[in-house]
């Protein structure tokens, strides 16, 4: 392995905070730097993540969204803006982080993730954020990284509630038993219409910059190897009664990804 | 036998596995996840799975918008 170029003068100051962190320091930013980090969906958690991770210094960042801005995503998408109205979310996404951070390289893929293209998108990240807004692409995500070997920083909303997980199958625990992923949390997509969507039932502005913001930090965590991860675990949020808790989430032998009797195949 | 269900006081009867407790609390099990002390139970061990007195469970309801 080469030896990255040290940090210029002005990353030195621009990441001063992160640089005087013990747990981060220069060889942590160094790792950010040369980190390849894609987020699913420049949407409510999609647009704090991807800020936050352009501001921490991530060199590449490239963003899955097929959608246009539209005004009613202005109450939460805050990478967004009014005079955008009808631009592709990742033109808008790309014109606000050069805006936060010019040596970003950015990688726009404006087209809906898909068992298609899925495969050739994820494999060239080091990382992934799911902040995507629907169960099926939830599940097509957790597979790819598990056979892509991709750390998955996956968050969720709904109405008050937030839910974070980072999903790492392909590793085991201390004990030998495999880390679960979200098939073991979430078996099977729930069917249509049985779990209402954001636009149906709501969801707070705020509570997805909470949870979106967590998911670029545990991120950072992944990339840099500062503190534990959320790997196992899972964090749910609940916004009325200003309530985390962090619980565990075992891996389920019974699942069909990473379970004793796998059906699903890594991709050809 | 009493179990705390979301912060509650519930009582329930005994024996009652997880499986049980979702048929008695009318919950439809493809929407939640139940937290038994601290802990998502694996759908696969609902039925096997024997709650005790005074256990503390969550029922967490997926979410999955963004």
């Amino acid at each position: 392995m080469t030896t990255p170029p040290p940090l210029s003068a002005q990353q030195v100051e621009r990441y001063a905070r992160h640089i005087v962190l013990k747990d981060i320091g220069g060889p942590g930013q160094q790792k950010l730097l040369n980190a390849k980090v894609l987020v699913i969906g420049a949407g409510g958690l999609g647009a704090p993540a991807l800020m936050y991770l352009a501001a921490a210094g991530v060199g590449t960042l490239g963003v899955v969204d097929d959608d246009v801005v539209a005004l009613s995503n202005l109450q939460r998408q805050i990478i967004h803006r009014a005079d955008r109205l009808g631009q592709n979310k990742t033109d808008s996404a790309e014109e606000t982080l050069a805006g936060i951070n010019s040596e970003l390289i950015f990688q726009a893929h404006t087209e809906r993730l898909t068992s298609e293209n899925g495969w050739d998108i994820i494999r060239h990240y080091d990382l992934v954020v799911d902040g995507c807004d629907n169960f099926e692409t939830r599940f097509l995500v957790n597979d790819l990284c598990y056979f892509a070997q991709v750390p998955l920083v996956s968050g969720a909303v709904g109405e008050f509630q937030g839910q974070v997980s980072t999903f790492k199958g392909y590793e085991t625990d201390a004990e030998g038993t495999p880390r679960p992923t979200y098939r073991c949390l979430v078996p099977q997509a729930p069917p249509a219409g049985a779990i209402p969507t954001c636009a149906e039932a709501g969801v707070l502005g705020a509570l997805t910059g909470v949870i979106g913001s967590m998911q670029a930090l545990e991120s950072i965590k992944e990339i840099t190897g500062a503190g534990s991860g959320l790997a196992g675990k899972l964090v749910i949020y609940d916004a009325l009664d200003a309530r985390f808790r962090t619980i565990k989430l075992p891996w389920d032998p019974a699942n069909p990804l990473n379970g004793t009797n796998p059906s699903i195949h890594a991709p050809a | 036998m009493e179990l705390i269900v979301n912060g509650e006081v519930k009582k329930v009867p005994s024996p009652l596995s997880v499986e049980g407790l979702l048929t008695f609390l009318e919950l439809d099990s493809v929407k939640i996840a139940v937290e038994l002390n601290l802990e998502i139970v694996s759908r696969s061990t609902y039925a096997q799975t024997e709650l005790k007195e005074h256990d503390r469970l969550e029922i967490v309801h997926f979410v999955g918008g963004g």
